[in-house]
């Protein structure tokens, strides 16, 4: 079928938003753990990055995955792309 | 009762229908867990009116596998969308539960607070790797695959790529990761089935099969989703409990998670004492000189071995003639006859000899600073410089193949199109993560906390006052916990203890002084994690053996029972052998599994993405990339793998690529993948029409014209 303009920014908006949220878990991951020995300053009795590896980041992967499905969610509907709910 | 996991007429689809469902299932889960509660409760009070430790094994044995099998006998089934996807109706919720307890294996249970105890922060890209790949499950995979709504994932391979080329790559790729993955949590199986009841190994591998053909033979995909949840249920309560246990009992707070970074304090000056403790130097000096004698007997092996059977000999004659008592004669006989046969073995036993003087030569038991980022020092000489940014650039290596990995592991993916819709799918995976996370987030707090218990309670102890706990695991394998007094003062040094990493999660119970029963529990949710993991993996092979080799390669007009009886047959027929292969205790079986995630990564992952954003990507492309991803991947290992060189008669000397270790070759095979995916169908004809419509397809939720 014909895909109208609404699809095409749907798409884009889908594209953008992955984008941002792998740029955030590229530096939550490969950033901070590649000067994990510069970021060891005492963060609640945790070095920083050891911290980081073994709680901070875990928590910002499930905000990141909750974010899109609530994102993506919002974004079906004003798209009228939702499934509909016979 | 087979209408509690709901039934064969599942067709009916909608809202209300589901939401009655997932009401229904909150009842009988709840029931669930208040009576798995009830029942460690009376075991408890049975084990203080003097139940035999012995009987608490069975029991748990028994009880656990007779629930899961009583699970898998109430949803069996013969309807092929209930067999292959659980009539995709299974809520986000118990899907995630489902995933988390089909993710976290044997080696996640039992194995990674071990490995974080024994290397400190370079554990923990174990934690990230296989955490953060669900980002990549979300935001590239999960919603589209679930929106293209077929059975497997060399399904969507060959629909996208057009004929059966990709599709039977993807077959291949699939048995092979699958399968290694497999015999390793068979392996699991029959080692706790052994310790839990006191059986033979090979008895508890097929106890434990036992265990896991009634969850999957008879209901498929629908009864392996239900037992996971139960199973996902025990293994978290088992898991949480003694970690707790033990937190209060050092700290006095009951959220480990929260304060053990002042226990990593007190460690880390633990460490420093140690490091330069008189007694600590001691010990040291006896290994290294146990070394350096290894040294000089691996010179000429043949000559030291016929010195050393000539001593063993005179000894034996010497007391004879002095008329020594008996038991004196036996040893030195005993000493006689475990000597090595002929100079190669004597070289390959003294060689491994040598390596663990030398690790037990070196600080701390040759474990790294429990709070130190990477070995080596920037700012050393370029030497330390050196092992710097090589270890530092591993863990980056090892962390890129995990992540990619888990985001293209066959038995995950296909779990998402278990859900209802794309919407579900999305939040499934958040809740997958957020199920994970829970015990991912306590494996590094109990390792902290078991080192401190070690390096501040035990350390400098008279040897007779160990605790308890020690020698009773010293005496079940000693391969997995032993204490010497090597250098004779009655004191116990931390050098003087050799620990295997499966033992931390095991022993804590009896290290936090809880009843037997709490070891028990754990038992049996390492169980329900190798149980669980296994379930999935088996049935994803028989699947892409049943559904896509035979159903759609060979016999397109196969019935539905046909095909569904075929699965069934084929599963029966992939877990006896792979119990066979485990029963053999293959050598390096970590190495394997993490080389099924680096075989994952390179083969299925740039064909998945690009195939669902980037339109222009051709079947010949796919195949092309597939293969190339693969090779390299496999390539590197064989070229570089100790045990793998040995496997294929590699004699060229190792030759690393940057440095890079072979369990992470996914590092050079994904971007192999995807260049050569790229390049190839830039210069092969775009495909047609009807595969571009089926992009857009699984890109929109629900493509209808406004």
């Amino acid at each position: 079928m014909q895909l109208t303009e609404s699809h095409r920014q749907y798409w884009r908006k889908n594209l953008n938003i992955t984008s941002v949220l792998l740029a955030i878990w590229f530096v939550v991951t490969f950033v901070v753990s590649y000067f994990a020995r510069d970021l060891s300053f005492n963060f609640f009795g945790w070095p920083f990055s050891f911290w980081m590896g073994a709680q901070g980041s875990l928590v910002i992967y499930c905000v990141i995955i909750w974010f899109y499905a609530r994102y993506m969610g919002k974004l079906d509907i004003e798209h009228g792309v939702a499934e509909s709910e016979d | 009762m087979a209408g509690l996991f709901g039934d064969d007429a599942g067709g009916v689809s909608n809202a209300a229908a589901n939401k009655a469902f997932k009401q229904n299932l909150n009842k009988i889960y709840k029931w669930y867990v208040g009576g798995f509660i009830a029942f460690v409760a009376v075991l408890a009070v049975l084990e203080q009116m003097g139940l035999s430790r012995e009987w608490i094994g069975y029991i748990f044995l028994l009880a656990t596998i007779g629930l899961y099998a009583g699970i898998g006998f109430m949803s069996r089934t013969s309807d092929a969308a209930e067999y292959y996807v659980a009539g995709r109706r299974v809520p986000a919720v118990y899907n995630g539960m489902a995933t988390g307890a089909d993710w976290m294996s044997a080696a996640s249970f039992i194995g990674m607070a071990g490995t974080l105890y024994l290397t400190g922060y370079g554990g923990l890209a174990f934690i990230m790797g296989w955490t953060g790949g669900y980002c990549l499950v979300a935001l590239f995979l999960a919603p589209y695959l679930r929106k293209f709504g077929q059975f497997t994932i060399p399904d969507f391979l060959g629909e996208r790529y057009g004929g059966n080329t990709a599709r039977f790559i993807g077959i291949f790729a699939a048995i092979l990761c699958s399968f290694t993955y497999v015999v390793a949590q068979i392996y699991g199986v029959g080692l706790i089935t052994s310790r839990l009841t006191g059986v033979a190994f090979e008895l508890g591998i097929f106890l434990g099969l036992g265990g896991i053909l009634v969850c999957s033979f008879l209901g498929g995909m629908r009864a392996v989703t239900w037992t996971q949840v139960a199973q996902y249920i025990v293994l978290i309560v088992a898991y949480m409990i003694p970690v707790v246990w033990l937190s209060v009992k050092q700290t006095s707070v009951p959220i480990p998670q929260a304060i053990y970074g002042f226990q990593l304090q007190k460690v880390t000056e633990a460490e420093k004492k140690l490091t330069s403790d008189p007694k600590e130097l001691e010990v040291r000096e006896v290994f290294k000189q146990r070394s350096a004698a290894l040294a000089e007997k691996l010179k000429d092996p043949a000559a030291a071995l016929a010195k050393d059977k000539a001593d063993a000999e005179k000894k034996i004659a010497d007391l004879k003639a002095a008329s020594a008592p008996a038991a004196e004669i036996a040893a030195a006989e005993k000493a006689l006859a475990g000597l090595p046969k002929d100079a190669a073995d004597a070289k390959k036993r003294w060689t491994a000899a040598k390596a663990s003087a030398d690790t037990k030569a070196r600080p701390l038991n040759g474990m790294p600073p429990h709070a130190q980022q990477f070995a080596g020092d920037p700012n050393g000489d370029a030497k330390a410089k050196e092992a710097y940014d090589t270890s530092r650039r591993n863990f980056l290596a090892l962390i890129f193949c995990l992540m990619v990995g888990t985001a293209a592991l066959p038995h995950i993916l296909m779990r998402y199109y278990t859900v209802p819709s794309v919407r579900e799918a999305r939040e499934s995976v958040t809740w997958s993560l957020f199920f994970i996370f829970l015990l991912y987030f306590t494996a590094p707090a109990l390792a902290v906390l078991v080192k401190y218990e070690v390096f501040t309670a035990m350390v400098g102890l008279p040897f007779d006052k160990l605790p308890a706990w020690v020698a009773a695991w010293a005496k079940v394998d000693p391969t997995l916990l032993s204490v010497t007094d090597v250098n004779k003062d009655g004191f116990f040094q931390l050098n003087e203890m050799s620990i295997g990493g499966d033992i931390i999660v095991l022993a804590t119970p009896e290290i936090g002084g809880l009843p037997y029963v709490i070891s028990g529990l754990v038992a049996a949710g390492g169980l329900a994690a190798a149980l669980s993991t296994a379930d999935g993996l088996l049935l994803t092979i028989a699947n892409a053996l049943s559904h896509d080799l035979y159903y759609k390669m060979i016999d397109p007009n196969a019935s539905t029972a046909r095909r569904v009886a075929i699965s069934k047959t084929l599963l029966l027929v992939v877990a006896l052998a792979a119990a066979y292969v485990a029963a053999q205790k293959p050598a390096d079986i970590l190495f394997l599994v993490s080389a099924a995630f680096s075989f994952a990564a390179a083969a299925f992952f740039p064909a998945l993405t690009l195939g669902i954003f980037w339109k222009r990507a051709t079947g010949i492309g796919a195949s092309l990339g597939m293969v190339a991803g693969l090779g390299v991947t496999f390539y590197y290992m064989v070229m570089n793998q100790p045990w793998l060189r040995g496997v294929f008669g590699v004699t060229s000397p190792v030759d690393l690529w940057w440095g890079i270790q072979p369990i992470s070759a996914g590092l050079f095979g994904v971007p192999v993948g995807f260049a050569v995916i790229i390049l190839v169908s830039l210069v092969t004809p775009a495909p047609n029409k009807k595969i571009q419509e089926l992009v857009e397809h699984v890109r929109y939720p629900n493509l209808v014209a406004r």
